[in-house]
C-alpha cells in the first residue's frame, strides 16, 4: 500500500511541474499587453511604459517564470495586474464560493444518482428502469445552462423562492450563503446525477451477473440483499472514477453557470482574468485546478486500492 | 444562441406581485466590475460607473445634461491671457477618512496626474498645465503653458477628481473622497456597498445606501431585474428585452444619447483607403439605418461626423455620407478597383461591433469590397489594431467625452494626418470665446467628415432599466457614471 502511495506521488508531483511550464508558455504567447487593457484608448507611452515597470511585465521569461513557481511553492500567487490584490487572497475568496458548489453539486448527484440507479438496476427491464432511463437520457442532453436559466425563470422571476442569481456570502449565515448556492448547485448536479445514475445501473447489472453474486443467490439472499451486501461494493469501483471525473469538472468547469448565476467563484474569476490579460490570476488559477484535478485522481486512486485489495500489491 | 435564450424567458414570463422594498436604499446591476478603484490610474469605465460623483468629486462636475457645474469648486477666475485659472474651493469639506480638503489636496492630485510615474489614463488632459500653486487655504492657481478652452471641462472628468495624500496609499482598495457617499465594502467579483456620508459638505444624499451589483451575462441581467433583485440598471447591455420591460408596469426605461460615437475606423495609411475615393465609397456603401436597426434594435443617432449629436455645436453631416451603393461603386471604379478588393474587418467583443460588424460586410460586400471578419478580444484589438495599426476596417465606439482632438494625432490607430484639421484644434484649442469656439467646432466636424476619415456609423443609446419608482437617475449618460446623488424612491 505504502510503496503505491508513493509511486503515485511521484507522478503527481511530475505532472505538476509539466503542467506549469505548459500553462506558462501558453499564456506567454497570447497576444495582448495587460497595461494597454488598464489603460485605454488615450494612454500615452510614458504613462504604458511606467504601468509595466511597476507590474513587473520587463523581466526575462525565464526569470519570470522561476520567481511564480517558487512564490506558489512557499504559498505567494504574486499580486494581480489588474485589482492589485494578492491573488491568494483573491482565490481563496473564489474557493469558498466555487468548493462549497462543487462539493453541494456532488451530493446531491450522488444523493439523486445512486438509489436511480440502483433501483433502475434492480427492477432491470420494468416500467421503472424505462423510466429512469429515459428521464437520464434527458438529464445528459439538457444543456445545463438552458436549465439554469429555466429554474431562474420558475423559482426567481415567478414563484420569487429564489433570487435570480449572486452569492449572499457566508458572512450572511449558513442558510442564506446555501440557498444561494441551490439553483445552481441543482442546474449542476442535474446532468451529472444523470450519468452517475446510468453508470451505477449498468456497473450493477455487470456485477449482477458474476458468479459469486448467483452463489449469494443460490445461498437464498433475496435480489436485494444480494445488491445490497455483494454486487454494489464491486459495483462503486468504475462509480469512483466517475465521481472523481465529475468533482473536477464541477470545480472547474462551472463557469457558464457562474455566468448565469452571476456568482463570485473560480470561473467567473478565470474569465475575466482572460479577457484583463491578468495572466499571473489566469496562471496561478488554472494551476490551482490542475492541482485540484491531478490531487482528486490520486485519492480516487488511493480509493480503488481501498474498495479493491487486488491494486495494494501490485503495479 | 442568446437570442434562443431570451426568447425562452420572453415566452414564459408571467405576472408575478412585487414585493416591499426598503425605500431608503438601491440595488443598482452593472455589467463590468471595476478591477481596483482608483479613477485617476485606470481607463476603466466601470471605476467612475461606481465612484464619479457618489464617492469622488472634481474641482468641476458633470451635470446629467453634460453641462460643466462647479464642483469642490466654488468658483472661479480665468486670466486675460486664458493661461490663469484660480479656483475658490469650498469650505468645511472634509474627506470621508475624516481628514480636510483644502488647496494641497488640489496641488498634490494636479501634480500627481501629470508627474512622470503618472500612471492617469488620460494624462493628456494635465499635460497643458504649467504650474499648480497654493494662493490660499482654500485658493489654488493653476498656470496653463498656453490657453485651453477645454480646461474646466476637463476638469470634470473623472480621472480628475480630487484625491488626498493621506489615503492614495490604499485608493485602490478603499477609495476616500468628498462625496455624498462613502465606500463601505467590496465583495469582489460580486458587488460594491455604499452608504451615506452625513457630514457632506453639499445637499445631503437621500438613499441611506447603495450596493452595485456585477452581473456581465445579459440573460442573467434580464433576469435580475425581472425578478427585481436590482433596482436599476444603467449601461443595459440587451436592446432586445426592452420592449418586454416597457410594457411591464413595474419598470421604467430610460433612453438617452451617450458620448460613443460608434465609427467604422478605417486604416487611412493603408491602401487602398490612402485613396480618398475608396474611403468614400465605404461611407456611401453603408446604410446606417439598417446597422442600428440590426444591431442596436433601432436605439442609436445616426451621426456623420466625430461628435455628440446631444452637443449644442453639433453638424448634421450625415447627408455627406448617404447612404448611395450606385454611388460608392462608381467612385471605386474611378479609384481603380472595379472589380472591389478584400479587406479586413476586425470587431472587438461588444454587440454594437459583433452584429454591427456582419451587417456591414454584407453592405460592402453589395458594393464589391470583400471583407475578412476576425473576432477580437479587447486584449488583442489594443494590441492587434490599436497599437499594431494591423487592420484594415475595425468597428469601435469612441466612449470618451468630447474626444474629436484624436484626429489632430496622426499616430492615432487610424493614422489621419491632416495638417489642416490639426491647425483647427490649434486654433480651437486657443479660443477661449464662445461663439468663435462654436465655429471652429462646426469646422473641425466638417474638415473630417470632407475628408471620409472613417465611417461614421451612430452614436450609441444609453439605456436604463429601473423599476418605475425611482427618480432623479440620469438619462443620458454623458460621462460614464452612475450619479446616485439626486436619486430617491417616489414616496
Amino acid at each position: 500500500m505504502l510503496g503505491y502511495a508513493m509511486r503515485r506521488l511521484l507522478s503527481l508531483i511530475l505532472s505538476l511541474l509539466v503542467a506549469s511550464v505548459v500553462i506558462f508558455l501558453a499564456l506567454e504567447v497570447v497576444p495582448g499587453d495587460p497595461a494597454a487593457y488598464m489603460l485605454g484608448l488615450n494612454a500615452q507611452e510614458d504613462t504604458l511604459a511606467a504601468l509595466r515597470a511597476e507590474l513587473g511585465l520587463e523581466g526575462s521569461k525565464t526569470s519570470r517564470y522561476l520567481s511564480w513557481v517558487t512564490g506558489m511553492l512557499s504559498g505567494d500567487f504574486g499580486t494581480s495586474y489588474t485589482y492589485r490584490t494578492p491573488v491568494a487572497g483573491m482565490i481563496a475568496d473564489r474557493l469558498w464560493v466555487s468548493l462549497p458548489l462543487a462539493i453541494y453539486a456532488l451530493a446531491l448527484s450522488i444523493l439523486i444518482g445512486f438509489p436511480a440507479g440502483i433501483w433502475a438496476a434492480s427492477r432491470r427491464g420494468t416500467v421503472v428502469d424505462a423510466g429512469v432511463m429515459g428521464i437520464t437520457q434527458l438529464g445528459i442532453a439538457v444543456p445545463n445552462f438552458w436549465f439554469a436559466i429555466l429554474m431562474v425563470f420558475v423559482f426567481a422571476i415567478n414563484l420569487r423562492w429564489f433570487s435570480a442569481g449572486g452569492f449572499a456570502g457566508w458572512d450572511a449565515g449558513v442558510l442564506p450563503a446555501l440557498k444561494s448556492l441551490t439553483l445552481p448547485a441543482v442546474a449542476l448536479a442535474l446532468p451529472q446525477a444523470s450519468i452517475l445514475a446510468r453508470i451505477m445501473r449498468s456497473s450493477l447489472l455487470d456485477t449482477l451477473t458474476e458468479d459469486y453474486v448467483r452463489t449469494a443467490r443460490a445461498k437464498g439472499l433475496s435480489r436485494a440483499q444480494a445488491i445490497r451486501r455483494h454486487a454494489l461494493g464491486n459495483a462503486l469501483i468504475p462509480i469512483l472514477t466517475i465521481i472523481g471525473l465529475q468533482f473536477s469538472f464541477l470545480l472547474a468547469g462551472a463557469i457558464i453557470i457562474e455566468k448565469v448565476f452571476f456568482l463570485p467563484g473560480l470561473g467567473l474569476l478565470i474569465f475575466q482574468s482572460i479577457s484583463a490579460r491578468d495572466l499571473i490570476v489566469v496562471e496561478s488559477v488554472v494551476m490551482l485546478l490542475v492541482f485540484a484535478v491531478i490531487a482528486v485522481n490520486f485519492a480516487v486512486d488511493l480509493a480503488y486500492a481501498w474498495v479493491d485489495p487486488r491494486l495494494r500489491g501490485r503495479r | 444562441m442568446k437570442l434562443l435564450r431570451i426568447g425562452i424567458f420572453a415566452a414564459l414570463i408571467g405576472v408575478s406581485g412585487a414585493i416591499a422594498q426598503a425605500r431608503d436604499s438601491i440595488v443598482v446591476g452593472l455589467q463590468l466590475e471595476p478591477p481596483h478603484l482608483d479613477p485617476t490610474s485606470a481607463a476603466a469605465g466601470a471605476i467612475d460607473q461606481v465612484l464619479y460623483a457618489n464617492v469622488f468629486e472634481g474641482l468641476t462636475r458633470f451635470g446629467p445634461d453634460g453641462s460643466v457645474n462647479p464642483g469642490l469648486a466654488e468658483s472661479w477666475t480665468i486670466s486675460e491671457s486664458g493661461t490663469e485659472y484660480t479656483f475658490k474651493l469650498r469650505t468645511g469639506v472634509t474627506f470621508h477618512d475624516g481628514t480636510e480638503f483644502d488647496a494641497k489636496d488640489v496641488k498634490f492630485t494636479l501634480d500627481r496626474a501629470r508627474d512622470e510615474t503618472s500612471q492617469n489614463a488620460q494624462k493628456g488632459l494635465f499635460e497643458g498645465i504649467e504650474a499648480v500653486e497654493v494662493s490660499g487655504p482654500l485658493e489654488v492657481k493653476v498656470t496653463l503653458q498656453a490657453p485651453e478652452g477645454n480646461f474646466l471641462f476637463n476638469m470634470a472628468w473623472g480621472d480628475a477628481v480630487i484625491v488626498a495624500p493621506e489615503s492614495i496609499g490604499d485608493i485602490k482598495q478603499k477609495p476616500i473622497g468628498t462625496g455624498a457617499f462613502r465606500f463601505k465594502d467590496w465583495v469582489q467579483g460580486d458587488r460594491i456597498e455604499l452608504e451615506r456620508n452625513p457630514e457632506y459638505w453639499g445637499e445631503p444624499a437621500r438613499l441611506e445606501s447603495a450596493v452595485f451589483r456585477f452581473i456581465s451575462d445579459p440573460t442573467a441581467a434580464f433576469a435580475a431585474v425581472m425578478a427585481e433583485d436590482v433596482n436599476a440598471f444603467p449601461a443595459y447591455p440587451a436592446p432586445e428585452n426592452l420592449p418586454q420591460f416597457e410594457a411591464d408596469p413595474r419598470f421604467q426605461v430610460l433612453v438617452g444619447s451617450t458620448e460613443g460615437e460608434t465609427i467604422l475606423a478605417i486604416n487611412n495609411k493603408m491602401e487602398p483607403f490612402d485613396d480618398i475615393r475608396v474611403r468614400r465609397a465605404v461611407a456611401h456603401a453603408i446604410d446606417r439605418k439598417a446597422v442600428i436597426d440590426g444591431a442596436m434594435f433601432g436605439l442609436g443617432t445616426p451621426i456623420g461626423t466625430h461628435f455628440a449629436p446631444h452637443h449644442p455645436d453639433y453638424t448634421d453631416l450625415t447627408a455627406l455620407s448617404q447612404y448611395d451603393p450606385a454611388l460608392a461603386i462608381q467612385l471605386l471604379a474611378e479609384a481603380g478597383f472595379e472589380g472591389g478588393f478584400t479587406t479586413t474587418l476586425k470587431l472587438p467583443p461588444p454587440s454594437y461591433a459583433r452584429r454591427g460588424g456582419e451587417i456591414i460586410a454584407a453592405q460592402l460586400r453589395a458594393v464589391g469590397i470583400e471583407t475578412e471578419i476576425t473576432n477580437l478580444e479587447w486584449a488583442q484589438w489594443l494590441e492587434e489594431v490599436f497599437r499594431g495599426k494591423n487592420f484594415g476596417l475595425t468597428i469601435v465606439s469612441h466612449t470618451e467625452p468630447f474626444d474629436i482632438g484624436i484626429y489632430a494625432r496622426p499616430d492615432y490607430y487610424f493614422q489621419y494626418d491632416s495638417v489642416k484639421f490639426q491647425a483647427v484644434m490649434t486654433e480651437l484649442n486657443t479660443e477661449q470665446d464662445p461663439a468663435k469656439r462654436s465655429e471652429w467646432l462646426a469646422a473641425a466636424q466638417r474638415v473630417i467628415s470632407d475628408d471620409y476619415v472613417n465611417g461614421y456609423l451612430f452614436q450609441l443609446a444609453a439605456i436604463t432599466v429601473a423599476d418605475a419608482r425611482l427618480r432623479g437617475l440620469w438619462q443620458d449618460a454623458p460621462t460614464q457614471a452612475t450619479d446616485l446623488t439626486g436619486v430617491y424612491w417616489e414616496p
